[in-house]
């Protein structure tokens, strides 16, 4: 008999899924912690084919990121719009809409702002200035996010594709704006928009612009939204399941445009902080990616707008440091954005392992990375 | 192990066990099915039946233990390998191609040529059908097809890959009484000529009426085999819930049995434009439970979302009537109707998917339809936080606690949480879909004592069921429903299942058949 078990072991398939029970927090924070440190080890195997020692190139993003006051102000910098648009676009994903249009949304927020910079700044005086800019922007994204949103609630339309095609749209805007009516003449033919005038810059607080202090105070504003708001509870349920809100008597259409229209605001305002406290001016590249970098920001948080605070200010430092890498050891820019990838993919790979274990055929239990 | 020469027996199964994290499905569980014999497999929901037959039709693997065909030990690690050892399953939901017809799904996945040649097959499934009496066209489509037919295809279709042993899953739960009796029919006769049968139920009678032996499994674990002939309703209760129970459904007659809601000319349409409910007409009292019958998709779950204020109606009208007070609730959406005053509560069929959110903890469940009814921008969840409390107190909810997803509770469990919602939202109408689907016999017994409940209260109960047997003892009146039309409405308390079946499956003459029925009866039949 236990012969032909042995025998029937044989045949057993070599690796088999399983469904794993409920695990405990620290273990999940282990696998997540081994799914890190497994995406730094492909990190290092990738530049170490490039022909550099991982360990100092690492030491050196690090020290890039945040080596002196300088570079740790310029990695704040670029980790507030990362932070402000994420929670932006995590406030849609909670209700399941796929706002991919944050790009778009930024970049209509900087130009709703940018309008008043150049052409209002007589009229008004800064603090004023400043907040009718904010508010601007906030408009200009928040009509951005709302049409797609009033397409799906009235047609069902694919909001995905939808946004990511706002995206161009929004950035052609920004060229006709920069080639003709906005062009600075002063440029003498060269497509630039003027810089802002000082009145229209926001103000610096511990030498880093005011946006910091803004994003700290809508993390928390966030969360609280979401987790003990009426409205944040509405979109949880129609995040999850759609009949069930129909059921319990909440308009889903209603959910929808009045979340994208946050959500849309959330990522204009982030434009608004990037012209005005960062560039000082509108251009092709305001938004830079940050639309699309945001979503990576809100999912590696799990949407959780406190650790979308640590997320923002890791993924920014890997930007930053490939920024020294670059110059030190000559690895293209590029590197950065492989590196987030990895950690991306082992990260959200990692949710497989938080339920599912895999069983090799010997029958131990094996929650392999 | 058994006294049997190993050739007549054809599957053995010995010591499976299958886990499913720190849940053990099943544990050491062995039993046998002989050739020419039908083997009942009976047990609660979540005993592990299906678990167990998928292990043997090659859709999990067993963690240890050991099967055998035909006295040969063997390795099945893959529904191809089942097939190849002769072994075919029926699943509970279909698994057939809609656009194609029966002889194609038949075939279909079969290695062959180029061409199907659907004539000859057609000739095999025809030869196929006259040996063991079953009706089937070759080249009906699926779609045209009713649940049995459906059914029928399925069981050709393991036949025809040349299957001597077949399980069935739970067979009977789409069928009517008549369609039942039909396929018991044949089950004999595939018996007679020498195929082993596992037929996976747990409806008692049919155990009785169908099997020559019944192995029972509780908790995933192998409570023992007995000859069914030795075996009754009683002794094979007491096997599957492990003590004896009352099996009894009280049914008290209320004096005080004021309509409630009255349905007149109800009809909607469907996504596709196809009549869902036809001109449907019926009165619900309070005081009263009134069940609804009818073959599964007969238009069930279209009348119970009408009445929530959740799907569109056509035409027709839904008169509410509380005290001094009348509302016409067509027209209304779910919110309006809460804010007219009209308190109808309503336990869906789809539990984790429409009634409950599956992810939430219990208080954010409980406070689903009421948040709305606190003051200011943010959620009060005390008073939700109670409840749930009270909840798990009185309705001896087991939860680690208040926190837990509702999720990972047990499906008896949720229901409680679901059902528990809706009565303490003091409803005046309660719709009721399938409440006790997939429950085990103790909490299925809590829910009936809950409805009971509520009638007593004077609340109107509409229950959506699908065992006949309860439809009838739990009951007052009972609405049949047949593809979207009502068929008949008839006092539960005179009729038989046979006439109820029979109104299940006759669509068209409403008056002959509610006449045949006032003969046999000689009162109760109202339409």
């Amino acid at each position: 008999m236990s012969a032909t078990k042995v025998a029937a072991r044989a045949h057993e398939p070599f690796v088999r899924i399983i469904k794993k029970d409920t695990i405990s927090r620290g273990r999940a924070y282990m696998i997540r912690a081994l799914a890190l440190l497994a995406s730094l080890v492909a990190g290092a195997l990738l530049l170490l084919a490039l022909g550099h020692n991982p360990l100092p190139v690492y030491r050196d993003m690090v020290i890039g990121a945040f080596g002196s006051a300088f570079v740790t102000k310029e990695t704040v910098r670029i980790a507030i719009p990362l932070l402000i648009a994420g929670l932006g676009v995590a406030l849609a994903f909670k209700m399941r809409f796929w706002n991919i249009g944050a790009e778009g949304q930024i970049l209509m927020g900087a130009v709703c702002a940018t309008y008043f910079a150049l052409y209002q700044y007589q009229t008004l005086p800064q603090a004023l200035l400043l907040i009718v800019m904010a508010l601007a922007a906030m408009a200009g994204g928040a009509i951005w996010g709302l049409i797609p949103a009033l397409f799906k609630a009235r047609w069902n339309t694919n909001e995905t594709l939808f946004t990511l095609m706002f995206n161009y749209i929004a950035l052609e805007c920004v060229r006709f704006l920069q080639y003709g009516p906005w062009i600075d003449p002063k440029q003498r033919g060269f497509p630039k928009i003027a810089m802002f005038e000082p009145a229209a810059r926001l103000p610096k607080v511990f030498d880093v612009h005011i946006g910091w202090i803004v994003a700290v105070v809508l993390v928390a504003l966030v969360y609280l939204y979401l987790t003990k708001s009426k409205q944040g509870y509405e979109i949880t349920v129609v995040g999850e399941s759609i009949p069930t809100a129909r059921y319990a008597g909440m308009s889903v259409s209603r959910v929808f445009l009045r979340t994208m229209v946050i959500s849309g605001a959330l990522c204009g305002l982030t434009g608004y902080l990037v012209v005005a406290g960062a560039n000082y001016t509108l251009s092709e590249s305001t938004a830079g990616g940050v639309g699309f970098t945001a979503i990576t920001v809100a999912w590696l948080s799990n949407l959780n707008p406190i650790v979308m605070v640590i997320v923002a200010v890791f993924i920014a430092m890997l930007q930053r440091g490939s920024n020294t890498i670059q110059t030190t050891f000559k690895i293209p820019l590029a590197a950065a954005d492989v590196l987030t990838g990895l950690i991306l993919f082992f990260m959200l790979g990692c949710e497989f392992f938080l339920n599912y274990a895999l069983v090799i055929r010997d029958g131990k239990e094996k929650p392999n990375e | 192990m058994t006294p049997l020469a190993a050739s007549e027996v054809a599957v053995q199964l010995t010591n499976i066990t299958k886990t499913f994290g720190k849940v053990c499905a099943n544990q050491n569980v062995s039993l046998n099915v002989k050739k020419g014999e039908i083997l009942a497999l009976l047990g609660e929901n979540g005993s592990g039946k299906t678990t167990l037959m998928n292990m043997l039709s090659g859709i999990y693997f067993p963690d240890s233990g050991q099967i055998s065909v035909d006295g040969r030990e063997v390795v099945i690690r893959s529904p191809k390998d089942a097939f190849d050892l002769g072994i075919g399953m029926i699943h509970q939901h279909f698994k057939l191609v809609d656009v194609m017809t029966a002889t194609e799904n038949i075939v279909l996945g079969l290695r062959g040529g180029m061409n199907i040649n659907r004539a000859a097959r057609a000739k095999e499934i025809k030869e196929i059908s006259a040996r063991y009496g079953f009706v089937l066209d070759p080249d009906k489509k699926v779609y045209n097809m009713s649940v049995s037919e459906k059914q029928t295809v399925e069981i050709i279709k393991v036949l025809y890959r040349g299957a001597n042993t077949l399980i069935l899953d739970e067979p009977t739960a789409v069928l009517t009484p008549q369609e039942t009796d039909k396929l018991f029919e044949i089950l004999r006769n595939m018996k007679n000529d020498g195929k082993a049968i596992i037929i996976i139920t747990h409806k008692l009678n049919e155990v009785l009426q169908i099997s020559d032996r019944v192995t029972i499994l509780r908790k995933g674990a192998c409570v023992g085999t007995v000859q069914t002939r030795e075996a009754s309703v009683k002794s094979l209760t007491e096997g599957m819930v492990g003590r004896s129970v009352n099996l009894e459904i009280a049914r008290e007659k209320l004096n005080q049995t004021p309509d409630r809601l009255r349905i007149s000319g109800l009809t909607c349409k469907n996504a596709e434009g196809v009549k869902a409910l036809d001109g449907v007409s019926f009165t619900v009292r309070g005081g009263e439970i009134l069940g609804v019958a009818g073959i599964a998709g007969s238009g069930q779950k279209e009348l119970c979302e009408a009445i929530a204020g959740l799907y569109p109606i056509e035409s027709g009208s839904i008169l509410y009537i509380h005290g001094d007070k009348t509302e016409e609730l067509v027209g209304l959406k779910p919110a309006q109707i809460v804010q007219k005053g009209v308190h109808t509560a309503f336990v869906p069929e789809d539990r984790l998917g429409m009634g409950l959110v599956a992810s939430l903890d219990m208080v954010d469940n409980v406070m689903l339809k009421s948040y709305r009814n606190t003051k200011g921008f943010l959620v009060d969840r005390k008073a939700p936080k109670a409840l749930a409390d009270t909840l798990i107190e009185r309705l001896e909810i087991v939860t680690p606690g208040t926190s837990t997803p509702v999720r990972r509770l047990s499906g008896g469990n949720v229901q409680k949480v679901l059902l528990g919602r809706e009565i303490s939202s003091d409803p005046a109408v309660l719709v009721a879909a399938y409440p006790v689907r997939g429950l085990d016999i103790n909490s299925s017994y809590t829910v009936y004592d809950l409805l009971n409940e509520q009638k007593k209260k004077g609340v109107a109960v509409l229950f959506i069921g699908e065992d006949l047997d309860v439809l009838l003892e739990l009951c007052d009146r009972l609405v049949v429903l047949c593809a979207g039309r009502v068929s008949g409405v008839v006092d539960a308390a005179v009729t038989g299942k046979e006439q109820v079946g029979l109104l299940m499956t006759h669509a068209g003459g409403q008056a002959e058949i509610d006449a045949g029925a006032k003969n046999a009866n000689g009162k109760g039949v109202e339409t």
